[in-house]
């Protein structure tokens, strides 16, 4: 058992290596001093308590999306809508926040309007892709991808044209908010302890709920065989709605955090990606619950340490992302070259 | 071909499934392979057949030592098998499924492929549209297809895996004519099987496996008694036929009726005792499936009223049979019954009808383990469900049950088993009725129906006979009904005798 361990292990760090070699090869490539590249990346997470504070500031909706499609995945749902979600939280949050910042009611009380409002915003988007799955009979992989665009082009039509700001329609976002309506932070750091703070329970919450819970391994065996399951009694595609209603719970409220404690405005990429990397995160981590906040700290870390290299190096800083995505394939690659290299045997 | 195996030794983990099996199998030769689940049978076949490699041992075809890497390899070699489940693509038409598989060549060269086709399909006898949808074809005729398939792919020993297990009777009458013509045009056949009477009436020669070794062989003329013996180290008998019904109706069905896009199932009227054994006899397809999903509530009748215990649960879902004391289940055991992936705990943790919130782990292991140990199931609570064999499923889904039920509805529940667990499954069935559950179930093997019914339906393209009384019953009459001959005039009026 331990040495099974052991070789699980060095499977895993093969594969972190590979994907290392195969980035410096693209680097290479491109005409970049890679060690250089790394060194500013790990510069740009830790050199400083601004730099920490940006990659907590990062990881916390990233928890909220990857606890998120934890849920989903694990009843058999590829909730690739997700961005969407976000997008709704985000848009639901604006607009509560608009409509009740020049009422009398205290700052405190509007931002959690705002985040209830982010909540339900993301759960309705997801319950869309639900509805269009289960009644519908839409693949929710087609149906999130659309609901996508439309969130998108829905946020841009509010940004250039009811709520774009006084005098100009700019596509960069709606007006600032005031600052009593920013979530708050430590002293002299960006970092919202409330943002973090709601990321870390929501993701031990799940880690909970699929690990000791009914209603986490009835998920699992609809996710995994949804005939057996109704037979046992489960009542399936209520299960996989709710599901969806809480992956986009999870993805509304991340969507409220970047408005609150982010950007403080509206703009058309508010997501960030962090939609899409929690899926990855998923794919990397198998599904396990437990792995979910480390793994996840450390897509942050790369995604805010790659924000020095445009400047520094004229490097794009997507160089993060593609060393993120080398990472999943070439963990996904090994996983199953092990796989076959033991079962052959 | 001539195949040789030596010394073949195959472990999984602690299980020793193969025991340095040695055979020699000359061309032309149908050899039977008998032996229950779990004895090494299927793992031999696999061997043979480049799915899994030996630990040990060498395979020779034709003298010649050779190492087959995977199924695509062992064709080319000219090892083809057939499985249990055949291996096609349900949507697509026959003459495609007969072209995949070739190895070369872009153009399928459809016009020519044809050609091939048809000769081969007259040869045996055959009578296969190439232009149907295999998902049209019963599981005989997918057979048919994938035995010219493999023919067509130059196979020269063709093994077979439990091949008459839901099929028809004429259909296996069919197969062992085909196999017989195989054999004599020098085709090597392995029939793999625990049915002793379909090898005793097929093959030239027997082997017998038991806990993976090579305990004996045997040629005709056979005797029964000794390969029984041979197959369980001991002698087994089957049960005592027990008395009939109790009185009290539980289920009562009033001219139900039930359709689908192909069959309508006219108006039948039953009642079913308290503890009462109902046989649903029919070839495969003849709506006996559809029925018993009806009386499931798994699919809604267009007719008639269904009450179980005084409650009228027409039109319900089975979630609310569930509720009221029925259970399902289904022949396809992973597909349907238990979750791949998902442990023996688990699923007793899920089939506990509970609304407590956090589960207790410790509580559903020392369930499991008692329920494991009830029920005889070969395997832990950590087990997951499809490292079990097909024997142990089902008693792990018997396992699931809850303990008080109304009516109990089975799709084929010995299918795929041995003896032994035949035997023991009814065992733990006739237990429940004892309790006072009824049983319906489906089954295309007669004796079973015989030997475990009260009384029995037999359903034929849709039509319904009355309940026959089993006691008075016998095979012959039994098979002729099946056949669509011997029935009455259009009626399905049928009450308790």
């Amino acid at each position: 058992m331990k040495k099974n361990t052991w070789l699980n292990f060095s499977f895993q760090l093969g594969a972190v290596v590979l994907a290392l070699l195969f980035t410096t090869a693209v680097l290479l490539m491109a005409g970049a001093p890679p060690l250089q590249a790394y060194l500013l990346i790990i510069k740009g997470t830790f050199s400083s308590i601004a730099n920490i504070s940006n990659v907590l500031t990062a990881w916390a909706p990233l928890l909220l999306t990857t606890s998120g499609v934890l849920i989903t995945f694990s009843a058999g749902l590829w909730n690739i809508g997700i961005e969407g979600q976000i997008m709704a939280g985000a848009i639901f949050t604006t607009g509560a926040l608009r409509l009740l910042q020049n009422s009398p009611m205290s700052p405190g009380w509007i931002l959690a309007i705002g985040f209830l409002a982010g909540v339900v915003g993301g759960a309705l988007w997801a319950a869309l892709a639900g509805v269009l799955k289960t009644f519908g009979g839409v693949n929710e992989i087609f149906g999130g991808l659309g609901l996508n665009f439309v969130a998108t082009a829905f946020a841009l039509y509010l940004i250039i044209g009811p709520w774009k700001r006084p005098g100009i329609a700019s596509t960069s976002g709606t007006l600032i908010f005031p600052n009593k309506l920013w979530l708050p932070t430590l002293p002299k750091i960006a970092l919202s302890p409330w943002a973090l703070g709601v990321g870390i329970l929501v993701v031990i919450l799940v880690y909970f709920l699929l690990r000791g819970t009914h209603f986490g391994l009835r998920l699992k065996a609809v996710g995994k065989n949804s005939k057996a399951a109704f037979l046992m009694g489960v009542p399936t595609w209520q299960y996989s709605m709710f599901a969806f209603l809480l992956c986009g719970a999870f993805a509304g409220l991340a969507g409220a955090i970047q408005v609150t404690s982010v950007y403080h405005r509206l703009t058309p990429a508010i997501s960030s990606g962090y939609g899409f990397l929690a899926l990855m995160i998923a794919m990397l981590i198998n599904y396990q619950a437990l792995w979910a906040a480390p793994v996840a700290l450390f897509f942050a870390a790369l995604n805010i340490g790659g924000i020095q290299l445009p400047i520094v190096l004229k490097l794009d800083s997507s160089l993060s992302g593609v060393l993120q995505g080398i990472l999943v394939l070439f963990v996904l690659l090994v996983e199953g070259a092990r796989q076959r290299l033991f079962k052959k045997r | 071909m001539n195949v040789e195996l030596n010394d073949i030794h195959k472990t999984f983990g602690a299980v020793h499934a193969n025991v340095g099996i040695n055979m020699k199998i000359p061309a032309g030769t149908i050899q039977g392979i008998l032996g229950e689940n779990g004895a090494g049978k299927s793992t031999l076949m696999k061997i043979l057949s480049g799915f899994i490699q030996p630990d040990r041992g060498e395979i020779l075809l034709d003298g010649q030592p050779v190492s087959i890497h995977s199924p695509a390899d062992a064709i080319r070699q000219g090892v083809g098998m057939l499985h249990q489940d055949p291996l096609d693509f349900p949507p697509m038409r026959v003459i495609e499924n007969f072209i995949l598989g070739r190895t070369g060549g872009l153009l399928t060269g459809q016009r020519a492929v044809l050609e091939d086709f048809k000769k081969l399909a007259g040869q045996f006898g055959f009578s296969l549209d190439p232009e149907t949808y295999v998902d049209s074809l019963t599981v005989g005729e997918r057979q048919q297809l994938e035995i010219l398939r493999l023919i067509w792919l130059g196979a020269k020993v063709m093994i077979f895996d439990e091949p008459t297990t839901g099929i028809s009777a004429q259909q296996k009458v069919n197969l062992f004519k085909a196999l017989r013509i195989l054999a004599k045009q020098g085709m090597t056949v392995l029939f793999v099987s625990h049915k002793l009477e379909d090898v005793e009436g097929l093959c030239d020669k027997v082997v017998v496996l038991r806990q993976g070794h090579l305990v004996g062989e045997a040629a005709p003329p056979y005797n029964t008694h000794s390969l029984v013996e041979m197959m369980f180290g001991k002698e087994v008998s089957l049960g005592e036929r027990p008395a009939g019904c109790a009185g009290e109706v539980i289920l009562s069905l009033n001219k139900i009726e039930v359709e689908d896009y192909r069959m309508h199932i006219a108006e039948t009227t039953l009642e079913v005792c308290r503890g009462e054994v109902i046989g649903l006899a029919g070839m495969e397809g003849s709506g006996q499936n559809l029925f018993l999903r009806a009386v499931a509530g798994m699919l809604r009748t267009v007719g008639g009223r269904i009450v179980l215990d005084g409650h009228d649960l027409t039109g319900r879902n089975y979630h609310i049979y569930k509720q009221n004391g029925v259970a399902f289940l289904p022949a396809a055991r992973l597909e349907e019954g238990l979750v791949s992936g998902l442990n023996l705990t688990e699923h007793v943790i899920l089939a506990e009808e509970t609304r407590d919130f956090f589960i207790n782990w410790e509580k559903g292991r020392q369930l499991t383990q008692k329920r494991i140990s009830e029920f005889n199931v070969k395997g832990t609570p950590a087990n997951t469900v499809e490292s079990l064999s097909g024997g142990n499923q089902q008693r792990a889904l018997l396992a699931l049950l809850r303990e008080e039920l109304r009516l109990l509805l089975l799709e084929h529940p010995t299918r795929g088993l041995d003896i032994e667990s035949t035997i023991y499954i009814w065992s733990k069935l006739k237990e429940r009725c004892q309790k006072g559950t009824s049983i319906l179930f489906v089954s295309s093997d007669l004796e079973e129906i015989l030997q475990y019914s009260d009384r029995v339906l037999v359903f034929f393209s849709g039509k319904v006979t009355p309940p026959l009384d089993a006691a008075t019953l016998t095979t012959e009459k039994l098979g002729e009904l099946i056949g669509g001959k011997g029935w009455p005039e259009p009626t399905n009026e049928g009450k308790p005798s």
